[in-house]
């Protein structure tokens, strides 16, 4: 095997992880969707704070990193929760551009509250996985254990959704808001749950990203915007889609960053997303 | 006489509430692009890139910028049209648009010195005040004027707009497309039209941004942050009201500008953190804006 074709084939697998953990942040995201038929702009800053949270409680107050993560995915679960209370929920009967607009707001407070309270220099959390050395290929640990905790996120939340009453509540409440009322489902508990739910897979992500990356008030801004395009690419409310869609738009930045620069990489998988709704609209999957 | 710190805020305000009035052309019709920081990018780093490294003026330059900007509207906003790509989905794909710009800026990194921005070739020699070949002045009053007449166009541009038959047909079909269809409205050329019109004015925004800070950084002029600044301005001041747009300019300005000049340096977000927290506010509990809020109360009593 020549040289080359081995770190394409590392590119290629460092895709396939990266893919594992952009579909674990898109998943909450498509969830609330789904069920709510909002869109969560500031995801992307929920997952800032929990990794805040993470770097704070592990490195300012020394706490084990578990229990830091433990208490950061608890936290923006809450946060989620409030979000859902205190500012989707007086717009729920607005314009849906309203909704958008009113989760921008929340996004450029969380900003710039960060920044506020913690500058804006980068932190680092300090902990450092060995790589993982396969063959002339090597991979970061950080990033096998965050495609792990994403795979074993993914299942569990589809057997949540699939095997119990709640998630069968939820998935009814996302097929039909006007009958399941009727069915003796309270909609705006399941909202609460829902959110509860998305908030603590934000927190997941974040617990993930704080091993990989340095934490900062913009860190939203650099990976929200992937988010968002791999939930409407997989059809806004669609997990498989959004699993699909984000496995692809992974290998676009990684292999398209082995043979290019690294922002050539998200160049060409933007023009792909832009290139895609011409030619399906509703994503890879329709609901 | 006027100082220099007001005249630059009167510059500035007139500035982006011209950029925040071109936006509006298309958001008060129900078209919301979190797309224009592309556009004004464009017109930005078209005129000093091509200033800087083939030395031609931004005479010529401008038209160039605003013919990528053109050809750029139309790659993108045609097919959304034709295939119906309206709310979420719009604003999103527009959102992909910034942002490629802003990677495809930051990624030329030998031509455009990537996010640590570029400077356009200074043309004053000591002594002179004013270089028209370059577009660059060092009077103060000179942008006053320049940024004041690219505003009254915007308005009256704006007002034009609105005493026209596309106005009537865009209203009919931001409340229903279909039906706005049916009664022989040709939905595709209407958007596309008030479209070019926005884009290409948040063309020039850029451009006359990037000459007068004689600077240019891939997230100040494009990009996801620029895009929901104009959207988040226009929101605060009042989309549907033709001042609306300044009076959001002028607010989150002074808004800034103020709390600094309170405290200092010392907190460096206050300003942004309250007017984020304002906006949230805004869009649950007032939606037309400071302006409009304003208006309704006056016709109220």
């Amino acid at each position: 095997m020549e040289i080359f074709d081995v770190f394409l084939l590392e590119a290629i697998l460092n895709g396939l992880l990266l893919g594992g953990l952009l579909a674990l942040l898109s998943l909450g995201l498509n969830l609330i969707f789904g069920v709510i038929d909002v869109v969560w702009i500031c995801y992307a800053e929920l997952i800032m704070c929990g990794m805040y949270t993470v770097y704070y409680l592990h490195v300012q107050y020394h706490w084990p990193l578990i229990a830091a993560m433990a208490a950061a995915i608890v936290l923006v679960a809450v946060l989620g929760v409030a979000l859902h209370q205190f500012v989707i929920r007086p717009v729920l009967s607005a314009e849906p551009i309203n909704q958008l607009l009113v989760t921008g707001g929340v996004l450029f407070f969380l900003q710039a509250a960060a920044t506020l309270a913690f500058g804006v220099d980068f932190k680092n959390l300090g902990v450092s996985l060995p790589p993982v050395r396969l063959g002339e290929m090597s991979f970061s640990a950080a990033r096998l254990v965050a495609f792990g905790a994403a795979i074993a996120g993914v299942l569990g939340l589809y057997v949540f959704l699939n095997k119990s009453y709640l998630g069968t509540a939820i998935r009814a409440i996302s097929q039909d808001r006007a009958v399941m009322p009727l069915m003796g489902v309270d909609p705006g508990r399941v909202f609460v749950i829902t959110s509860a739910i998305g908030g603590a897979l934000a927190g997941l992500g974040a617990c993930l990203l704080v091993l990989q990356y340095d934490v900062h008030p913009a860190i939203g801004l650099s990976f929200g915007p992937i988010i968002f395009l791999i939930c409407v690419l997989g059809g806004l409310g669609s997990m498989v889609g959004g699993l699909v869609a984000a496995f692809v738009f992974a290998q676009f930045i990684s292999v398209g960053g082995f043979f290019f620069a690294i922002e050539w990489g998200y160049v060409i998988a933007f023009a792909f997303f832009i290139a895609m709704m011409f030619v399906r609209p509703q994503g890879f999957f329709k609901r | 006489m006027i100082g220099n710190y007001p005249l630059h805020l009167m510059i500035l305000v007139l500035l982006w509430g011209y950029i925040y009035t071109s936006w509006s052309l298309m958001g008060r019709l129900g078209m919301v692009s979190f797309g224009h920081g592309a556009f004004m990018g464009i017109g930005a780093y078209t005129v000093v890139m091509l200033w800087n490294h083939y030395g031609v003026s931004p005479w010529i330059g401008a038209p160039a910028a605003l013919a990528v900007a053109a050809v750029v509207a139309i790659v993108i906003a045609y097919p959304c049209f034709r295939f119906r790509i309206v709310g979420h989905y719009f604003a999103l794909v527009t959102l992909a648009l910034s942002e490629v710009t802003r990677l495809v800026f930051t990624a030329m990194r030998e031509q455009t010195g990537g996010s640590l921005g570029a400077t356009p070739n200074g043309a004053l020699t000591e002594g002179t005040t004013v270089a028209l070949g370059a577009l660059q002045f060092s009077s103060k009053w000179v942008w006053l004027a320049i940024v004041a007449v690219f505003w009254l166009a915007g308005l009256w541009v704006w007002r034009a707009v609105d005493r026209s038959m596309g106005r009537l047909a865009l209203q009919a079909i931001s409340e229903e497309e279909e039906a706005a269809a049916s009664v022989g409205i040709h939905v595709t050329r209407a958007k596309l039209r008030i479209t070019l019109v926005s884009a290409l004015m948040t063309c020039a925004g850029g451009i006359l941004y990037a000459q007068y800070q004689l600077y240019v950084n891939p997230d100040t002029v494009s990009g996801i942050a620029i895009s929901l600044q104009m959207v988040f301005g226009v929101i605060a001041g009042g989309m549907f009201v033709m001042l609306g747009p300044t009076v959001g300019a002028a607010f989150t300005l002074l808004l800034a500008e103020g709390l600094r000049l309170a405290w200092g340096n010392r907190f460096p977000a206050l300003d942004s953190t309250i007017y984020g927290l304002m906006l949230v506010l805004f869009i649950i509990y007032m939606p037309k804006g400071i302006l409009g809020a304003a208006l309704d109360a006056l016709r109220r009593r």
